[in-house]
């Protein structure tokens, strides 16, 4: 078998024991603002960034943003209006073709490349974020940490079965690097920074 | 202190200029400095090639030359870094060691050892700076452009002391220039280009002289330069810190 | 493919480079990336101690792989995938043919994976009446010129808009004359739209795997792994061993390097980590050695598995740059290539590790600190010993060895008798001569400098 074979041939090959390291403590910039390195990374990558301070006023950009799209759905319970319906399950994922925009409330933002981390229980299902047109990301400022060591700190070993950094719209440069921004997930992702006070 | 110059097989050949600048900057800076005329070849060319195993004589040969002296001193950085890497013997290792360790290139050797910081030279032209990998990758003689660290350059800070030099920018301060040993016939399109690109960019600057602490590259980058009708001219870093 | 005689690096790059202004068009892309990669690299103070520990948890997981491998198996089968392990190439193939012929599927799509282009998996599978797409709009490209990828991260980087162009109007209906890459990309983005709606199966390669809880994480900037992985009803992984991690903490140093290295990017736009396969579907890994046990075993070369794919010395390396990834003739181009290929086939490669001047930029930018330039040179003097070097090559490095460890042959006196003047490759003036043919030779002084030393220094 193919399995002992390989684990047989590594045992005979493998070097002596080199010691697993620890990751060291990086300094950090104190003086820092999250917020203001998440959203300059965020706009340097090709996301639209807004801060605000209430669910309101996310509801009124989105009117404004996304007057003409037809199908809009959020998986944010407490973003759901006349406007913007509530997400609705089904299993076949092909169901989800023609979304237009989908929202999402992930559960960590990496103010270093502004990636945000959601996991598959608030994806509705886990082809949404990648399949629909536009994607929103509300941000409670709360979950911003400062680099990718902070956010696997957070994570820990939290069971999921699928979980995803999204960092900006899907895009490619793939032609003479001539950056292309929506190659075949999303061409736009939007963030609502939401400092509550 | 006792100098033994290592004096590189093609330098003694075709650049034999490069020798005496080096040698009369060490005897000018107080060095008692002697050249063993036993010394042909580091074995390099073909140790890079992959005939290290037939380097035997070349590398005995070399410890007999030198292991007397206190340093050995070289105006070649790809030739100190072979010794320093690669030079062993069958017949008294524990001398091999010791020539490794006091193996220098010339730059080094005045920053490091000597801590030359006022040369008595001039050179009031506009000269373009050559960074040979082995000399800048192997033996830190200037920082890497690759790497996330604090910049240095040991040459130049030896050519800052010189009079009237006015030592240009660079497109690319530290691409190769396409020598590369026998890489210079066995590619010979990429090793061309490679040097047509590296000397354009001096010349793009406006360089009157290329200069470096290694003699091969200078000698692939002159081949293009007459090629080309050029004139300018390249001249090892000795020539001109030993220019008056 | 094809049985006819392999073309050497030197040759495949002359012809490469018979069209100047386009070699110059490829250098100044691939340095432009080098470039944003310096950028995003200084823009991290801890950037040498990122690549520091990165090296080192690379080198824990080659000292203990066998283990880590195994718990990495005991993981991914309580999450509920299944594991497959293929000892070379061809059972890495057979097993995907299995799988989809066991679910009755004739058309899958595919996201980025060198191992598959290692496997040749595509050829094989079209042998089997299996239609492969793949999905990474420059694996597309090069997938419908009938070509290998040119470069591990940017595939068809040899390729201009044109071209592309034109390869679209043939395959994909746009109009003749195209070669706006938004225009383009917009096309390839409705093409492959339809494909991913339609397939049943999806395969994905393996950035990284983690032995602590059995997931996989995959990175790509256009979404296309997520694309084919979450419509398919069957998901295939495949992966090179050396892929695994210890723990997920440590993905937090690879990722902040990986793509930093890569583009410049601070991260890719999709860092996607599959643990479980979605209800209803079904999800498997294969776990593939392909040689690498053997490069295991290579003392001076095993840590060339550190390698985790960035294409960094790719775009550093200013052979690379002027020669292209085809010149390289392996899945795996440019240095890294170079160090792995004649590990799989020696004779075949003999001449990539000779394919570089050893300038040493590529270990500098490696994000896991493999020592690529040694390697390059170690392997020369395995190729060289093990006789894969060319007889002519081989006697003149004898004849001037044999000249250059004797001072009496060396130092004969005087210009006309020099052996050097006549048989050093810069030397010999004429148009057989390399040397020769771009570059002038140096003019031969009158006297050496032993002989200026011996005319002018009394002796002690």
């Amino acid at each position: 078998m193919s399995r002992d074979k390989i684990l047989a041939a590594l045992q005979q090959n493998q070097p002596e024991l080199s010691a697993l390291p620890s990751i060291p403590v990086f300094e950090r910039d104190q003086e820092l603002s999250l917020t203001e390195k998440f959203k300059a990374m965020a706009e340097g990558i090709g996301s639209k960034v807004y801060l605000v301070s209430s669910l309101q006023e996310v509801q009124e950009q989105m009117n404004v943003d996304f007057a003409d799209e037809k199908r809009i759905v959020s998986t944010v319970a407490s973003l759901v209006s006349a406007e913007i319906p509530a997400f609705e399950l089904n299993a076949d994922p092909h169901s989800y073709a023609d979304v237009d925009v989908a929202i999402f409330e992930p559960l960590l933002a990496i103010a270093e490349n502004s990636a945000v981390w959601i996991t598959e229980d608030r994806m509705g299902v886990r082809a949404l974020p990648f399949i629909t047109q536009h994607i929103v990301m509300l941000v409670n400022s709360h979950i911003l940490v400062p680099d990718m060591h902070a956010a696997y700190e957070r994570i820990g070993r939290t069971d999921y079965g699928f979980g995803s950094f999204i960092a900006g719209p899907s895009k490619t440069a793939d032609i003479e690097q001539s950056l292309v921004l929506g190659a075949h997930g999303p061409r736009s992702m939007t963030v609502f920074l939401i400092n509550e006070v | 202190m006792k100098v033994g110059l290592f004096i590189p097989c093609y330098v003694d050949q075709f650049y034999p200029n490069a020798g005496i600048a080096t040698y009369q900057l060490l005897v000018k800076l107080g060095v008692d400095v002697t050249y063993p005329s036993g010394q042909t070849c580091c074995g390099q060319p073909m140790a890079n090639s992959g005939f290290e195993h037939l380097t035997k004589d070349c590398n005995q040969l070399f410890v007999d030359n030198f292991a007397e002296f206190d340093y050995i001193v070289s105006p070649s950085g790809s030739c100190v870094l072979h010794i320093k890497d690669h030079l062993h013997t069958d017949k008294d290792e524990q001398k091999a060691l010791v020539v490794r360790t006091k193996v220098y290139e010339l730059v080094e050797f005045l920053v490091d050892i000597l801590k030359v910081e006022n040369l008595q030279s001039s050179f009031p032209h506009k000269v373009g700076l050559h960074q040979s990998c082995h000399g800048q990758r192997g033996l830190f003689l200037t920082q890497m452009t690759e790497l996330v660290a604090p910049y240095f350059s040991k040459p130049q800070q030896l050519l800052s002391q010189v009079k009237g030099l006015e030592l240009i920018e660079l497109s690319r301060t530290d691409e190769c220039c396409g020598f590369g040993g026998t890489f210079c016939v066995v590619e010979e399109a990429v090793s061309s280009k490679m040097g047509k690109d590296r000397v354009k960019d001096h010349l793009d600057h406006g360089a009157e002289y290329i200069t470096g602490a290694d003699m091969s590259c200078l000698m692939h980058m002159e081949g293009i330069l007459k090629r080309e009708n050029s004139k300018v001219k390249v001249l090892h870093i000795a020539e001109i810190l030993n220019a008056e | 493919m094809t049985d006819e005689a392999i073309k050497t690096h030197p040759e495949l790059s002359e012809t490469f480079n018979q069209d100047e202004a386009r070699v110059d068009w490829h250098d100044e892309t691939l340095w432009w990336i080098r470039q944003k990669r310096d950028k995003s690299a200084h823009s991290i103070p801890e950037w040498e101690m990122l690549r520091e520990t990165a090296s080192q948890i690379k080198n824990n997981v080659l000292s203990d792989l066998g283990k880590y491998l195994v718990s990495f198996e005991e993981k991914a089968l309580a999450n509920g995938i299944i594991v497959h392990w293929a000892a070379d190439a061809a059972e890495h193939n057979r097993i995907v043919h299995d799988i989809l012929q066991k679910n009755g599927i004739g058309q899958m799509v595919k996201s980025k994976s060198m191992l598959t282009e290692e496997c040749h998996l595509n050829e094989y599978l079209e042998q089997h009446g299996i239609d492969v797409i793949d999905s990474d709009l420059g694996e597309r490209i090069v997938q419908l010129a009938k070509e290998p990828p040119s470069h591990i991260v940017l595939p068809c980087i040899h390729k201009k808009k044109e071209e592309i162009g034109e390869l679209f109007y043939r395959h994909l209906g746009v109009p003749e004359g195209t070669s706006d890459p938004q225009i383009l990309t917009e096309a390839a983005r409705q093409h492959l739209r339809e494909t991913f709606l339609t397939r049943k199966a999806a395969l994905t390669g393996v950035n990284f795997a983690i032995a602590e809880t059995g997931e996989f994480v995959v990175c790509t900037n256009e979404g296309n792994a997520d694309m084919g992985a979450h419509l398919a009803d069957v998901h295939i992984a495949s992966m090179g061993m050396e892929k695994i991690i210890p723990e997920r903490k440590h993905l937090g140093v690879f990722l902040r390097l990986l793509t930093r290295s890569a583009t410049g990017q601070p991260i890719t736009t999709y860092s996607s980590h599959f643990k479980k396969p979605r209800p209803g579907q079904e999800m498997h890994i294969i776990i593939v050695d392909n040689g690498r046990t053997i490069q295991m075993g290579r003392a001076d070369f095993r840590a060339s598995l550190k390698c985790i794919r960035c294409g960094a010395c790719m775009n550093t390396c200013p052979v690379y740059r002027r020669s292209g990834g085809h010149s390289y003739h392996n899945a795996i181009s440019g240095p890294i290539g170079a160090i792995l290929a004649p590990n799989l086939d020696m004779k075949k490669y003999a001449d990539l590790p000779f394919a570089s001047t050893l300038c040493g930029s590529c270990s500098n930018v490696c994000p896991v600190k493999i020592d690529i330039h040694q390697q390059l040179y170690k392997w020369r003097q395995v190729i060289v010993k093990e006789g894969y070097a060319d007889t002519s090559k081989k006697i003149g490095m004898q004849l001037m060895t044999f000249t250059l460890s004797s001072p009496v042959i060396y130092r004969t006196a005087g210009k006309a008798g020099r052996w050097f003047l006549k048989h050093v490759p810069f030397a010999v003036n004429n148009k057989f001569n390399p040397w020769y043919k771009h570059r002038d030779m140096p003019e031969a002084p009158e006297e050496s400098f032993g002989e200026w030393y011996k005319r002018n220094v009394k002796q002690k």
